[in-house]
């Protein structure tokens, strides 16, 4: 058994070598094979339907749900047990990559395979997982979850829906509606959470759709992923049999919360698949369209966007089976310390926590970006919606909304990383205390004749040492407070997620060449991904910085970010046509 | 009654094309490997014919002539449904040795029906199924579109010019299989991935059988002609450009 290598947040403060981390290059032939089932299955029941399956019929949906259940492809995350095929994490984020190409059907599919199917499996009791999970599993029951409220969207368990146990103490009575449940219209189980009388937290509940006094809305009109049935739901004095609440009392929000991190860490494999589907659609209209007597992919401007969509893409891909791997190796050390293996399942995905905030946010506004100039470079077609590029872009948008805000994550990343820390998980605060005490000292600690890694090691250490430094300044300045300020706390969750982004690149493409051997654009990638990244840090560190202090403080802290983000100049423009050349000349994403 | 499927393992069709060592071999960096689409859907009608318990066929056993780096194609067979493989560990480098070969492994160990694509699509050459037949002693029918058994009998429907043709074989046959046969191929399930892992693949020495042709070289074909924009205004440029480029006037 591989042992864990890093627990959440330590790469703050810790550096990996590169031989520790997995690659998605790495992947098996199995497992290949898992990802190649699911492009088939795709090229032959979503790709020819995606018109029809926009027009929001849930029959049809409901249907290819079923086909990719003949497909075993509703199991592959739950135990043989209950009827599926128990694969890791790396195999389960794999197969939300691909799948996650499927615009409204990924939705659609990975509602149900999620957040719809793992409640039960995690945290169920055997009988109701073998009632539930094992039919869930076959697609026999499709399932749903809802958590959502009119009045309770970020703020989750501030819902009002509310159960009360039956005078003869054998159902809970549930009454109260629930808002934009993804698959409402044709889920035969829900995952409700409740409050039980006056109780301050949720409890949670499975719910089957066809129970007297559960009324399903029509579906929202919506600005994008329109095949996917989003509805409101409503509770009536609904019987729920005592023996269907999942988990203890109370143990609801925790339950929600957890199954948000799982969900987190899909999405950000989802928006990959998505990203590479649309840098294809857009590298062969951008081969095929001419303008001025020949191909727009000749001109600096498009292959600019083109190179811009790779690296970012890459980065996402780099950085999720880093921690899909991490996750597998934790999710395997419970269980050999005899943890049940639901539950191990889930504590290992739900530790990763800051990971799984960052890979949420940069992987949805990476797939914005990347959909965006995908728009632009198809120029007036991207804006018809006769072509797939227009359903990617209005599609990719729900990303930045649903599993928690982006501003709900980012406040995640800096909170769970700095609890963490303080919980004595790892040593943040006692180096960031020496750094701010000597920023004078502070150089970027060039030595002459390094190597390429070595200096990309590096640029790596002093980017955590000015997120270190800027995590002691405002927790000195601010105190106990210091999530309060918002602005501030966004501004060290961006320099996190940078960093974390842009050392698993790093490691990859390390890794990549003591397997393959030096692969220019790889390198190229690296280059100008570290050239901006080195910019972004220190652009939110100067922002942090005169958002909390002034004068003399404020130039010794702008001196010390100066030499921690100083890297070397690239050039950009040459390095950016020669990925994009690559791009253009396979005519397809093959990084 | 039992089917062989002869599996060729090539590019998949979207790969770019590349040669090196001054055009004499095929570059196969980065290259996704794949079967055969003809021998996929040769293997998705054998699978049918199992399925279907009036047939009287029990078994699907897959054949393959190459080196173990192909056992990711054969697996793939192995997922789809087929019971198990055999694979001559040889590198061939022309068809005869690909029929000898498979020949060998039918005589050591016999089947009804022996199917193979009517063509691969690396070097298309079709001839793989009829020179089997031969050295089989078997009959063989080409352009098969349609293979129905039942009751142990089998009937090939082809294709013919305008229409088609019905015949019926004595086994064992080989029936050289073109698109039709199968509508789609199968998509590998979640199980017969997993089960797939403990089919066997037999691997069998090959004999020794020299080939009858040898490669010169390949040339790749050549880059499309630019095409020249000449303005309206401007007749003389074209006249210009199909006297004197071109040379057609
Ligand atoms: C298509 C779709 C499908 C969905 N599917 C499901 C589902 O299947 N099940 C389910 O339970 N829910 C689902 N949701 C609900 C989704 O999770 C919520 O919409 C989301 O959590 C945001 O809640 P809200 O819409 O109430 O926005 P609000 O919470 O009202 O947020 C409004 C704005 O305020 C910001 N904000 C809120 N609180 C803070 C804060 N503390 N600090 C800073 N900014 C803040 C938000 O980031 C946002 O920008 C779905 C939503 C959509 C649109």
């Amino acid at each position: 058994m591989e042992t864990v290598k890093m627990k959440s947040g330590e790469f703050l403060v810790k550096d990996i070598d590169a031989k520790e981390i997995f690659i998605p290059e790495e992947f098996n032939e199995e497992q290949r094979m898992i990802a190649q089932t699911c492009r088939d299955f795709m090229d032959a029941e979503v790709f020819p339907n995606l018109d029809k399956i926009d027009k929001g019929d849930r029959e049809l949906m409901k249907g290819i749900l079923h086909k990719a259940a003949e497909l075993g492809m509703l199991g592959i995350a739950v135990p043989e047990e209950y009827n599926g095929f128990g694969q890791d994490f790396v195999t389960q984020m794999l197969v939300a990559e691909t799948t996650g190409a499927g615009y409204s059907f990924s939705v659609a599919y990975m509602c149900h395979c999620g957040i719809g199917t793992m409640p039960i499996l995690y945290y169920g009791n055997n009988e109701q997982r073998l009632r539930y999970v094992s039919r869930l599993a076959t697609g026999e029951l499709i399932g749903s979850y809802c958590l959502t409220e009119p009045g309770a969207g970020s703020d989750a368990n501030s819902g009002k829906t509310n159960a009360r146990l039956s005078e003869d103490g054998k159902h809970y009575i549930l009454n109260g509606q629930k808002m934009w449940i993804t698959n409402g219209g044709f889920a035969d189980t829900q995952v409700v959470f409740a409050k039980i009388d006056n109780d301050r937290i949720l409890s949670a509940f499975i719910v089957e759709s066809n129970w007297p006094g559960v009324v399903i809305g029509p579906d929202e009109h919506k600005m994008g992923i329109k095949g996917s049935s989003t509805t409101q739901i409503y509770y009536n004095d609904v019987k729920v049999p005592v023996e269907n609440m999942l988990g203890a009392r109370g143990e609801g929000f925790r339950i929600a919360l957890s199954i948000l991190h799982m969900g987190r860490m899909k999405l950000g494999a989802n928006v990959i698949g998505a990203a590479k589907q649309t840098i294809t659609d857009a590298v062969r209209y951008a081969n095929e369209r001419k303008q001025f007597g020949v191909l727009i992919s000749t001109f600096g401007a498009i292959k600019h966007k083109l190179a811009q969509m790779v690296i970012k893409a890459y980065a996402q891909e780099s950085a999720i089976y880093r921690v899909s791997k991490d996750v597998d190796n934790l999710i395997n050390q419970y269980k050999s310390e005899g943890c049940d293996h639901g539950r191990a399942g889930i504590d290992g995905i739900s530790h990763y926590a800051v990971e799984d905030a960052i890979l949420k946010v940069w992987g949805s506004e990476m797939l914005d970006f990347v959909v965006d100039e995908g728009v632009q470079i198809h120029g007036g077609m991207g804006y018809s919606a006769e072509m797939n590029i227009d359903r990617g872009y209005r599609d990719s948008r729900i990303n930045r909304i649903f599993e928690g805000t982006n501003e709900i994550n980012r406040l995640l990343v800096v909170e769970s990383a700095t609890k963490r820390a303080m919980k004595g998980e790892y040593d943040l605060f006692g180096p960031a205390k020496e750094l701010y005490e000597n920023l004078d000292n502070i150089t970027d600690g060039q030595v002459a004749g390094e190597s390429y890694f070595d200096q990309k090691k590096r640029y790596m250490k002093n980017f955590k040492k000015a997120i270190m430094i800027m995590i002691h300044a405002t927790m000195e300045k601010l105190g106990k407070k210091y999530m309060a300020e918002q602005e501030v706390v966004n501004n060290l969750a961006n320099m996190i997620m940078e960093l974390y982004m842009v050392e698993s690149m790093a490691l990859r493409i390390e890794k990549l060449e003591s397997i393959n051997g030096t692969r220019d654009v790889y390198r190229d990638m690296l280059n100008v991904f570290t050239y901006d990244t080195a910019y972004l840090i220190r652009k939110n560190a100067r922002d942090a910085i005169y958002s909390i202090t002034e004068g003399k403080e404020a130039d010794a802290l702008i001196k010390a970010i100066k030499n921690l983000t100083h890297v070397e100049g690239v050039n950009t423009m040459a390095a950016r046509r020669r990925i994009a050349d690559r791009l253009i000349e396979d005519n397809e994403y093959k990084f | 009654m039992k089917i062989l499927v002869c599996i060729s393992n090539v590019p998949d069709t979207t790969t770019k094309v590349k040669f090196t060592d001054n055009n004499t071999k095929f570059d196969s960096t980065g290259v996704q490997w794949v079967i055969n689409p003809w021998d996929e859907l040769a293997l998705t009608r054998a699978l049918e014919l199992k399925d279907n318990p009036a047939s009287g066929v029990k078994g699907v056993t897959v054949a393959h002539v190459g080196p173990a780096t192909s056992e990711p194609t054969i697996r793939k067979a192995l997922a789809i449904g087929a019971d198990d493989a055999i694979r001559v560990n040889f590198e061939p480098t022309e068809a005869y040795q690909v029929a000898a070969q498979l020949a060998e492994v039918i005589k050591n160990e016999p089947f009804d029906i022996i199917l193979c694509g009517i063509e691969s699509s690396d070097y298309n050459g079709s001839t793989v199924g009829s020179m089997l037949a031969e050295f089989l002693n078997a009959p063989s029918v080409s352009a098969v579109s349609g293979l129905n058994v039942e009751n142990g009998e089998a009937t090939i429907t082809r294709d013919i010019d305008g229409g088609k043709e019905t015949v019926s074989v004595p086994k064992p046959f080989v029936a050289i299989v073109q698109k039709g046969i199968a509508k789609e191929p199968r998509i590998a399930a979640m199980r017969g991935i997993m089960q797939a892992r403990t089919k066997q693949i037999k691997v069998v020495e090959p004999v020794s059988v020299s080939p009858l042709t040898e490669l010169i070289e390949f040339e790749p074909p050549k880059p499309r002609a630019k095409c020249i924009f000449v303005d309206a205004e401007n007749p003389k440029q074209l006249i210009e450009l199909l006297q004197n480029e071109a040379k057609v006037i």
